[in-house]
């Protein structure tokens, strides 16, 4: 694949001939797709792992509980009331100022010292808390027929939310799901501000060498646009999979932008 | 928490943010009115430009954003002019965060216009209103209570993005606390400080809010509801 990338960044040097930015562009494309790819692994780790986490924070929130639910409301309080860049800082940053993390071995040299899983952590912890606020709206969501209907057939609370409750609530949170994933990809730039080479980073550094800012920053947005379209694509697909039978109906955008309804808010807040 | 003395440092910082924070949603508000109005508009150039707005915006960083208007003004400055003018961060700043809470308040103003009755705008016409006057003395006060609760939202996520701002040096709450990093060693102490204040920030902005909320829906509660 990069062998790939590398001929065709030189095949693309011949036909520039020296011209700029497109010079620039050619020469450093391998970079560049470099950094999609961590950009890439970036979201889709932290939204898988985020997605683990939020399960049991979720089903933990929801609880009648005070032992169970605190935790999970000030874990999500806090992850949502915080800047990303912030979260980045403390796990990065923030994490070496104690001793004893310091001497773990290789828990810290190749974990908690390094940029990408810092940046990892910090973004499923963020990501998490997200989607875990969503996780429990739909949870509440799910009608409550079905519920009684599986109760009908006898079965226990945990079959209940196996079989019935938590697929029902993941076909609800899926267009959502989508968003917040996008929110992700538009937030993973800020790993870049921890050293790491993710688009963001692998441009900065293009531009530290060329002195073609407004360029390089203008193909980034491109970049970060055509890679946004391929998720939403993606996440329509999953959607047509898993609610098939509401497929010819459209869903309206503001019960679904997490930036513009905000479930988790409006509870809080009232 | 000891602070070292770099607490006057954070809270003139938090103030910088603020200021950051209530500049661009002045200019946010003022943008996201505009591009609802062309959204809704008959004319199709401008319904073009103004989805174009919200979709490239909705699909780029923040953080390039931000970085776009920092350093791609000044270029283009350079260009234009053939000197190096340098343009402010909080100049940069405030454009670059009002152009992206814009974009999300376009889809705000635009759905909420949409949920007033249609009968209102033809009353207001049937009357011999311009449509100026339905937009300003019909739809705009109405749209407010409408609008809130998204605008809301959208507030609270541009006060956590004021954060970016502090990448290309402005001094605000998040750049403070990383000078004070710097200075004591003190990394995860000063970086939850800031985290603090930016969850208080967002907690008193919550209650800000729902008082909002409350006076703009004062016709609906009372004896009837």
């Amino acid at each position: 694949m990069s062998d790939l990338i590398i001929q065709l960044s030189q095949w693309l040097l011949t036909l520039t001939q020296g011209a700029e930015p497109w010079d620039s562009y050619a020469r450093y494309l391998p970079r560049l797709m470099d950094g999609v790819w961590i950009t890439l692994q970036l979201v889709l780790l932290s939204g898988v792992i985020g997605f683990l986490m939020a399960v049991p924070l979720a089903l933990m929130r929801i609880s009648k509980n005070p032992w169970l639910w605190v935790f999970p409301y000030c874990y999500i309080f806090f992850f949502r009331g915080t800047p990303l860049l912030v979260q980045i800082f403390l796990v990065y940053y923030g994490l070496s100022q104690f001793e004893s993390l310091r001497n773990l071995g290789w828990i810290w040299t190749d974990v908690l010292s390094q940029p990408y899983w810092c940046a990892i952590i910090a973004f499923s912890l963020n990501t998490s808390a997200y989607i875990a606020e969503l996780f429990r709206g739909a949870i509440q969501a799910v009608p409550k027929g079905e519920t009684e209907a599986a109760q009908a057939l006898g079965m226990s609370q945990r079959q209940q939310y196996q079989h019935v409750i938590l697929p029902r609530a993941f076909g609800i949170i899926l267009p959502a799901y989508g968003n917040e994933v996008i929110l992700m990809l538009k937030g993973s730039a800020l790993a870049s501000t921890i050293t790491l080479l993710d688009l963001m980073g692998a441009t900065r550094g293009a531009i530290s060498r060329t002195y073609l800012s407004l360029e390089f920053f203008l193909l980034a947005g491109f970049i970060y646009l055509i890679l946004t379209a391929v998720l939403i694509g993606f996440f329509r697909l999953l959607e047509n999979l898993f609610n098939a039978h509401q497929r010819a109906q459209d869903m309206k955008i503001n019960n679904l932008d997490p930036q513009i309804k905000d479930k988790h808010l409006e509870d809080s807040v009232r | 928490m000891d602070l070292h003395g770099f607490g006057h440092l954070l809270l003139a910082g938090t103030w910088i943010t603020l200021k950051l924070a209530f500049t661009s949603l002045f200019f946010g508000l003022i943008l996201g009115l505009l591009g609802a109005a062309a959204k809704l508009s008959p004319i199709r150039i401008l319904r073009w430009i103004a989805t174009t707005y919200t979709t490239l915006i909705r699909g780029i960083p923040e953080l390039l954003l931000v970085l776009i208007i920092y350093f791609g003004t000044t270029e283009i400055l350079l260009r234009m002019f053939d000197k190096y003018i340098e343009i402010s961060a909080f100049a940069a700043g405030v454009t670059a965060l009002s152009i992206a809470f814009g974009a999300y308040a376009t889809e705000v103003f635009r759905s909420a216009l949409q949920e007033i009755p249609k009968g209102q705008r033809e009353s207001a016409m049937a009357i011999g209103m311009t449509r100026w006057q339905t937009f300003s003395r019909i739809l705009l006060p109405q749209l407010w209570r409408v609008a809130l609760p998204g605008l809301g939202n959208l507030f609270l996520v541009l006060l956590k993005d004021t954060a970016l701002v502090s990448v290309i040096g402005l001094d605000d709450l998040m750049r403070q606390a990383y000078v004070a990093a710097g200075f004591t060693k003190l990394p995860f102490t000063f970086y939850l400080m800031a985290a603090l204040i930016y969850l208080l920030l967002t907690i008193i902005s919550m209650q800000v809010i729902r008082l909002l909320e409350k006076r703009a829906n004062r016709p609906w509660q009372g004896a009837r509801s």
